[in-house]
């Protein structure tokens, strides 16, 4: 059953949502557990980098894994790919606890960590060649099939020293395939890449996991390309799981702000007060700030006209959002957004 | 019986020796030799026989010596003098690179996060790396002997060490096989110390400068006569480094360089399980 995602309008960075479709399986795959942490914790000399962290990944899913720079991303991935010993806790991947079973576990994985660097020295076949090397020996064709699928088939004898970062991300992406593995960790695959860059990686993320039915798992900083890529969703703050969920429940939950722009702001608030939909005000920068279902928007905006206010803008906030700029922008001690329908889990901060 | 896990192993391998051969900084090693060893022969037979008539000068009164002694195996040997400060350097370039190379480029990152154990990668880099050692010393080798015989002709090897020994033209090959085939076994006792360091840090600069370092101050107190010096002496690595000088002595003591050879291997041993040590618990962070 394909089924179109409902595209979200006011995205953060300009971005515009390209109504994604997604494929939903209606059988015991969509089930199974492709990753499980549990409590998974690395403490860095003094500093937890990563606390307490529970995560599932079920087959199938692009899950984005969503947090501000230094949240704890990067360890949580080294410790997904045993770069990184956890200090507590463990990781299980196809329901085998990891360093265990690493061999057969990493054989059936592929990962990208950070920026991806190669041999300089060598040619992009080669160090595929190399990386291949480490899977046990992959055919000639499934290099030229992977080269091909990242668009570097015409420049893969060049050496890799040659290549721009764009280039270098996608010869990343496409070491990631070697071994023809069920599921792939990627760290911020589109970090430093221009727009156009970024698009060709979202889209090849999204052929993997439709064509190939890669199960993904994808970090990032950015909440819209989280929203474009991805299923499912965690975020993590300061080494914490915050929320993890199904993109869509977590970022259309029922309740939401919205922000108004109306003057005199006083009678604004008055009119408000006596509406009976309205749920918590607050003033922020010279405007309101409100809980209210996005569906009386229409009703209150005539409200506000007929008590002569002048309504410059009403703008629709989701909570997931605010709450994600909030954190982002280094407001601390911020709480997170009470009730977010259909997660999984909610941790308190 | 080729087993899955020894084509494992061979690729492994053969894609280390790939990223070893293909690297710039390996050629710098065999660049270097091809040419100083040439320099220092040409230098020399411009130079003429003044340094083996300075030798032999004063035994001239008691000895007649017959035949050509400033031949091709005599700057041989004297080039094998550079294995205890010059060689061990080139190794360490390469050598102190194996690791801390990859974490420098990044590539770790790479290589890590397959299913392929951090043991089993060490390894192939270090049996890469031993092969690089042995490529140089017998690099080494074979061009100061060829050279040396094409500019200065073959004839008897004096060696002037503990007392004078002559090595009769026919036995010097051999001879000469023997001192490389342990100038080798010495280095990767150096090359095993450079890789050690290698594990520890995340620039090949270190190491490099590290085992050049250890080596020297090794040296030094290993020959300082002094009573307290003495008695550490055997248990710094370098004192056996010039184990291949056993090769050119009449007749040769077997058991002692079985001995020496012995003890060297206990050393590369220990720095290779060190290192195994801290490769296998690092958390990589590059």
């Amino acid at each position: 059953m394909i089924e179109k995602r409902s595209t979200i309008s006011n995205l953060p960075c300009g971005f515009r949502n390209f109504g994604l479709y997604t494929v939903t399986k209606q059988n015991a795959m969509d089930e199974e557990t492709i990753l499980q942490t549990v409590q998974l914790g690395k403490r860095y000399k003094t500093r937890w980098a990563v606390r307490d962290l529970d995560l599932t990944v079920r087959r199938g899913e692009v899950f984005g894994f969503l947090g501000p720079n230094g949240a704890g991303k990067s360890t949580t991935i080294r410790m997904l790919l045993t770069l990184v010993a956890p200090t507590t806790g463990h990781v299980e991947i196809f329901n085998r606890e990891l360093l265990g079973n690493r061999s057969e576990v990493l054989a059936r994985v592929g990962g990208l960590v950070e920026n991806a660097d190669f041999y300089q020295y060598l040619s992009a076949r080669e160090n595929l060649q190399v990386v291949a090397a480490f899977k046990g020996g992959v055919a000639r064709s499934e290099i030229d099939h992977a080269l091909e699928l990242v668009g570097l088939a015409g420049r893969a004898n060049e050496k890799v020293k040659s290549y721009s970062h764009g280039m270098k991300q996608r010869l990343g992406i496409a070491q990631a395939l070697m071994g023809n593995p069920e599921f792939i960790v990627l760290d911020e695959p589109t970090a430093g890449l221009d727009p156009q860059g970024i698009k060709e990686v979202r889209d090849l993320i999204i052929a993997l996991s439709r064509e190939r039915a890669i199960t993904i798992f994808l970090s990032s900083h950015l909440l819209s390309e989280i929203e474009q890529m991805a299923t499912h969703m965690a975020i993590i703050n300061r080494g914490s799981l915050i929320v993890q969920g199904k993109v869509r429940d977590l970022l259309n939950s029922a309740e939401n702000f919205v922000s108004i722009d109306a003057r005199p702001v006083e009678q604004t608030l008055t009119v408000l007060q006596d509406l009976p939909y309205i749920g918590a005000v607050r003033r922020k920068d010279g405007s309101l700030e409100l809980t209210m279902a996005h569906e009386k928007t229409a009703e209150l905006t005539a409200r506000l006209v007929r008590e002569g206010i002048e309504v410059h803008a009403i703008i629709p906030k989701r909570s997931l959002e605010e709450y994600f700029l909030a954190i982002t922008e280094g407001v601390s001690e911020i709480s997170p957004p009470a009730s977010s329908a259909g997660s999984d889990r909610t941790h308190a901060h | 019986m080729s087993t899955r896990q020894d084509r494992g192993y061979r690729s492994l391998l053969l894609s280390e020796l790939l990223k070893t051969f293909r690297k710039w900084r390996t050629y710098i090693g065999f660049i270097a030799i091809a040419v100083l060893v040439p320099v220092v022969q040409v230098g020399l037979k411009l130079e003429g026989g003044s340094i083996v008539n300075s030798v032999t000068r004063s035994l001239s009164g008691d000895f007649f010596f017959v035949g050509n002694l400033f031949n091709g195996y005599f700057v041989t040997h004297l080039i094998m003098n550079s294995l205890w400060v010059h060689i061990p350097f080139l190794i360490s370039l390469v050598a102190g690179d194996e690791l801390a190379g990859e974490a420098t480029a990044g590539t770790f990152r790479l290589i890590l996060t397959r299913p392929v154990s951090r043991s089993r990668i060490l390894m192939t880099k270090y049996a890469a790396t031993l092969l690089y050692t042995a490529a140089l010393v017998i690099f080494l080798g074979a061009l100061s002997t060829m050279l040396g015989v094409a500019l200065f002709g073959a004839g008897d090897l004096i060696v002037v060490k503990d007392g004078l020994t002559v090595i009769p033209e026919g036995d010097v090959l051999p001879r000469l096989g023997i001192a490389f085939g342990l100038a080798v076994w010495s280095m990767w006792c150096v090359a095993s110390l450079a890789f050690l360091l290698s594990s520890l840090v995340e620039n090949p600069i270190g190491p490099i400068i590290g085992t050049m370092t250890i080596i020297i101050v090794f040296f030094v107190i290993g020959n300082i006569p002094v009573e307290l010096f003495a008695s550490i002496k055997p248990y710094l690595f370098t004192s056996y480094l010039t184990v291949w000088q056993e090769a050119l002595r009449v007749p040769i003591d077997w058991q002692g360089v079985l001995q020496t050879c012995l003890r060297l291997l206990a050393f590369s041993i220990g720095f290779y399980l060190i290192t195994w040590y801290i490769f296998t618990h690092k958390d990589i962070l590059s």
